[in-house]
């Protein structure tokens, strides 16, 4: 069964998002990783970049498969972990945790209204 | 052989199922690309042992007397060095050298043969033989028989699968290399076993650069084979692996995939596989432009190469470019994968000659940026001694 924290939202495409004031931090989710499995490669955004809610802003890469990451929210991206491109296996082991993404500087917060509720991801992921 | 979707699917169906293999669409198949994950599985059998469904392939039985002659203008390598129970891997190529497929030959018996072809070229190879069986002047003394749809196979491969193998067929060989078990069998030696009557042709050889086993049977008798060979070898570390685990491990060790490295328009030469060319013996179907690139060299080669820097993984069809002022874009990557063996990117591709050589500093284009990477020897990755 897919972990599915409850005070995170989700976007349609597998990422989620945690909120802290106008900042979110941005990942993927544990079914996200699951399907992919051995992650080898992630590529992220650059700190400064301005990306729109949809755009493509990173990718991530198993051994057989190159993937986008789509930005669920817009805004200025402020933080890149530099543990992730380090070792991208923290994907796998802590898709909520040391596997984030990058830190994003809401210019739109009502978009995160916009997201799913950890229910709606479960049921568009179905039961596993 | 039963189909969904279009798809077809091998005796060995059910047994992925129960296993959690993901199964993916692959040359018309429905197979394992994996079953936990692609790492897992190429280290299982770099380290101990795995186990692989290659039941999509093909297997062509030819025999008769005039079976060596035929096979022999029909094939590069030379069918003469084979004594009853040994096998060799070999090309069949057009007429203007390129490559139609590329083949284990084995010599089963004295007039006996039986060729493993690749899965996607099944309808291609025989269509190709029966035309050349029905040009050969010899041809009343050569069958040829299409069994793909009624034979299974699997292949074990790992350092360990020599502690288990010999249980799972208890007893001497009963044709081929005449054996006491499977675990005397030489490299390239092939030998019949029989179960409850069937008949298994279990050849040592593989497609992973690690020793190890390939095992042909009727398609109703693979499937208790393989569960017997999981259950004897999981205590010794065996896992089931998928095809991206298949594709990792031959990449590592250079072995080249048809439709990447070997296709119509490429030969037997410039895709660095001359050795396995018998330029010497009678006339064989393009030979005559094979001798004449190996004198005169190829226009293009194979070659291998290892990123240099943290970077994505090099994929097929990436560009290859050269470095340095006049940089440009010299070749394409055929096979590219993240090495699990060796932490790295790696990959084959073919450039200029001129480019060729070992220890050239070369740029692979990874989504429109230009990561470093070096040509190193083949095969990439070696077992430590």
């Amino acid at each position: 069964m897919a972990n599915i924290p409850s005070d995170l939202k989700y976007a349609k495409t597998h990422e989620w998002v945690r909120v802290a004031g106008n900042v979110a931090t941005v990942g993927i989710t544990d079914h996200a990783q699951h399907e992919l499995t051995d992650v080898v490669f992630v590529e992220l955004p650059e700190v400064g970049r301005q990306v729109k809610a949809g755009d493509a802003c990173a990718v991530v890469e198993s051994v057989k498969t190159a993937n986008d990451i789509y930005s669920p929210v817009s805004g200025e991206i402020t933080e890149a972990n530099k543990l992730v491109v380090a070792d991208p296996a923290l994907v796998n082991s802590e898709p909520y945790a040391d596997g984030w993404f990058y830190k994003i500087k809401l210019s739109n917060p009502a978009e995160v209204n916009a997201l799913l509720e950890p229910e709606q991801y479960q049921t568009q992921i179905g039961g596993a | 052989m039963r189909e969904s979707l279009g798809m077809k699917r091998t005796p060995l169906y059910a047994a992925h199922q129960r296993l959690g293999g993901k199964l993916i669409e692959f040359g018309g198949w429905e197979m394992p690309v994996q079953y936990t994950s692609i790492t897992d599985e190429h280290l299982a059998v770099r380290k101990a042992a795995g186990m692989f469904d290659i039941s999509h392939m093909g297997e062509v039985m030819i025999s008769g007397p005039g079976a060596e002659a035929f096979l022999n203008q029909t094939l590069t390598n030379d069918l003469r060095k084979l004594a009853p129970g040994q096998g060799q891997y070999t090309l069949m190529c057009n007429e203007r050298g390129g490559v139609i497929d590329d083949l284990y030959a084995y010599r089963l018996a004295a007039n006996e043969y039986l060729l493993i072809i690749n899965a996607s070229r099944i309808d291609a190879d025989v269509a190709w033989l029966e035309a050349q069986l029905a040009a050969f002047p010899g041809r009343s003394g050569v069958q040829l028989r299409n069994a793909s749809d009624a034979t299974g196979a699997l292949a074990v491969q790992g350092p360990r699968v020599v502690e288990f193998i010999d249980a799972c067929f208890p007893g001497a060989s009963s044709g081929g290399t005449i054996v006491a078990r499977v675990t005397d069998l030489k490299k390239n030696q092939v030998a019949r076993f029989s179960r409850a009557g069937d008949t298994i042709w279990i050849g040592r050889t593989g497609y992973t650069g690690e020793d190890g086993f390939e095992v042909v049977a009727p398609g109703q008798r693979i499937e208790a084979i393989w569960n017997q060979l999981l259950a004897a070898g999981q205590p010794h570390g065996l896992k089931p692996a998928g095809l991206g685990a298949r594709d990792t491990l031959r990449t590592e060790v250079c072995y080249p995939l048809y439709g990447h490295e070997l296709d119509e328009d490429t030969t037997p030469i410039e895709a660095g596989v001359g050795f396995f060319v018998a330029l010497d013996k009678r006339e064989f179907i393009g030979r005559s432009v094979l001798a004449d690139q190996k004198a005169k060299g190829p226009g293009k080669k194979l070659v291998a190469f290892k990123m240099t820097d943290r970077s994505a993984p090099p994929r097929p069809h990436y560009a290859i470019w050269s470095t340095g002022p006049g940089a440009a874009k010299i070749g394409e990557v055929a096979s590219g994968t993240q090495s699990p063996s060796l932490g790295v990117g790696i990959g084959m591709g073919y450039v200029p000659p001129a480019f060729a050589k070992s220890g050239t500093p070369v740029e692979i284009e990874i989504r429109g940026k230009r990561a470093p990477a070096v040509l190193v020897p083949k095969p990439i990755y070696r077992k430590p001694d």
